[in-house]
């Protein structure tokens, strides 16, 4: 019965996914058009990279030598000079040069290398200057569900349902069932390997934000690397907007002393505290969260860059290796590289959580280290003592 | 060479010099880590986990501060 209702869930699913599924002709590309393969493969790798108003899954070429593209649209929602417009994407029918106007009430819209633009009043066509910039267009403000802001509500409601779910199996029982038992023990370890040693006694206040962005870090990065997925956390906004939430919570959870060091350093000649002020007023509202977005969008966009480029080797060397030997050799080193990603797809997840779990633990840390220190030693003593002692 | 390749390469002559010295940067201090780590954790193996934690967060802030510097350059 319980199999049962899965399936035709998942059937519905399906369905709707494929009634939604349209396809786009596009004239200009035919089949046999001279390409440079150099050039093609770059533009490919910065399409797969970018964000986009569509998923674009795969072209097809037709019996005319007309190429179609096939996907899904995704809504288009835009606050311009006349108001809010919504439309699906589809109506720019996979146009990104601007060629293609929809026209909405009084605005006209037109689509520039992924980003969308409104004509002046009165403007019918798009006109570009020398460097190919729109010069008679505005962007209006885009509050449209891209491809990144699908992924990431779809991520989100799942880890909803996911953890919502756990929780729940809790007040019952002490042991969780199913899917849940996979995910006790990686909040555990959140909770045991990152909150607790990097925080100190007021962890329980900050893990559930370290769990939350340690597990939509750790499934955005591994979706990213699946076919068709898509590349969430290589958008800079989105380990932006991460980090500064970061930012946000250390810097109104930090207590007297952390200010009070980072302002007025005690201990050393007064001619350097405002100084050392300075440099560490710096340090922490802007090279802590500079760094924390900038490892995680380097790091997501260099790996997918070096994957692509693999899968591209068997493209590029055909002439010399032929179509089988080329494809041997990068799908060879584009295995090795993706097992590689699949690591950096949890380490990037685990660092930014932890060095979040810092941030925060100096920000919260009470005035008497010593004292501290001298009870981690202590238990430490003891230990190997009872260590010795069973040992003998 | 060709001329023009020449001349097509050399404005990005800079960022490449630029990026090769972050990465010699980067890599000594990798270097560093990784070795004071491996000696740490041979000569005291029951430490392994904490001296791992404690190099991955240095390694951590070693790398922000290299990608920084090569996307600056960029």
């Amino acid at each position: 019965m319980k199999i049962a209702s899965k399936s035709i869930s998942f059937l519905t699913l399906v369905l709707v996914l494929l009634t939604s599924f349209s396809v786009y002709g596009k004239d200009g590309a035919k089949k046999g058009d001279p390409v440079n393969t150099r050039t093609e493969i770059n533009e490919y790798i910065q399409h797969h990279l970018k964000d986009s108003h569509d998923f674009h899954l795969f072209s097809t070429f037709d019996d005319n030598g007309v190429e179609h593209h096939w996907g899904f649209p995704l809504p288009v929602m835009l606050w311009g000079e006349n108001g809010f417009t919504a439309f699906m994407s589809s109506e720019f029918h996979h146009d990104d040069d601007g060629t293609v106007v929809v026209e909405k009430g009084d605005s006209r819209f037109v689509k520039l290398h992924g980003k969308i633009y409104e004509l002046n009043a009165g403007e019918a066509a798009v006109q570009f200057d020398e460097e190919h910039h729109a010069v008679n267009a505005s962007k209006p403000f885009d509050l449209s569900i891209t491809k990144s802001v699908f992924g990431i509500l779809l991520i989100g409601l799942l880890m909803l349902f996911w953890f919502s779910r756990l929780a729940r199996q809790y007040k019952n029982k002490q042991v969780p069932t199913g899917f849940g038992r996979v995910l006790e023990p990686l909040v555990v370890y959140v909770r045991d390997e990152i909150a607790k040693p990097n925080i100190g006694e007021s962890y329980r206040k900050f893990t559930g934000y370290l769990l939350t962005v340690f597990f939509f870090i750790w499934i955005l990065n591994l979706v990213g690397l699946m076919p068709f997925g898509f590349n969430v956390t290589g958008q800079i906004a989105v380990t932006a907007a991460l980090a500064v939430i970061t930012l946000v919570i250390y810097v109104f959870s930090g207590n007297k002393h952390f200010w009070g060091h980072m302002l007025w350093m005690p201990g050393i000649p007064y001619v350097f505290r405002p100084l050392l002020g300075i440099i560490e007023l710096i340090g922490t509202l802007v090279i802590k969260p500079f760094s924390l977005l900038v490892r995680l969008f380097a790091n997501i966009t260099a790996g997918h860059t070096v994957v692509m480029s693999l899968v591209a080797v068997g493209i590029l060397m055909q002439e010399s290796l032929s179509a089988t030997g080329s494809t041997i050799v990068s799908l060879f080193l584009s295995l090795f590289i993706m097992l590689i990603e699949v690591l950096v797809a949890f380490l990037q997840a685990y660092i930014f959580t932890t060095l979040s779990a810092l941030f925060i633990g100096m920000a919260v840390a009470d005035d008497h280290h010593d004292e501290e220190l001298h009870d981690e030693l202590g238990e430490e003593i003891e230990d190997t003592e009872v260590i010795r002692k069973n040992f003998t | 060479m060709s001329l023009a390749l020449v001349q097509e390469v050399a404005p990005m002559f800079p960022n490449l010099v630029g990026a090769g010295l972050v990465v010699i940067g980067g890599g000594i201090g990798l270097g560093k880590i990784g070795g004071a780590a491996m000696e740490g954790i041979a000569r005291q193996p029951e430490a392994a986990g904490k001296i791992q934690t404690a190099m991955i967060i240095v390694a951590a802030l070693l790398e922000g501060l290299a990608f920084g510097a090569l996307i600056l350059g960029a």
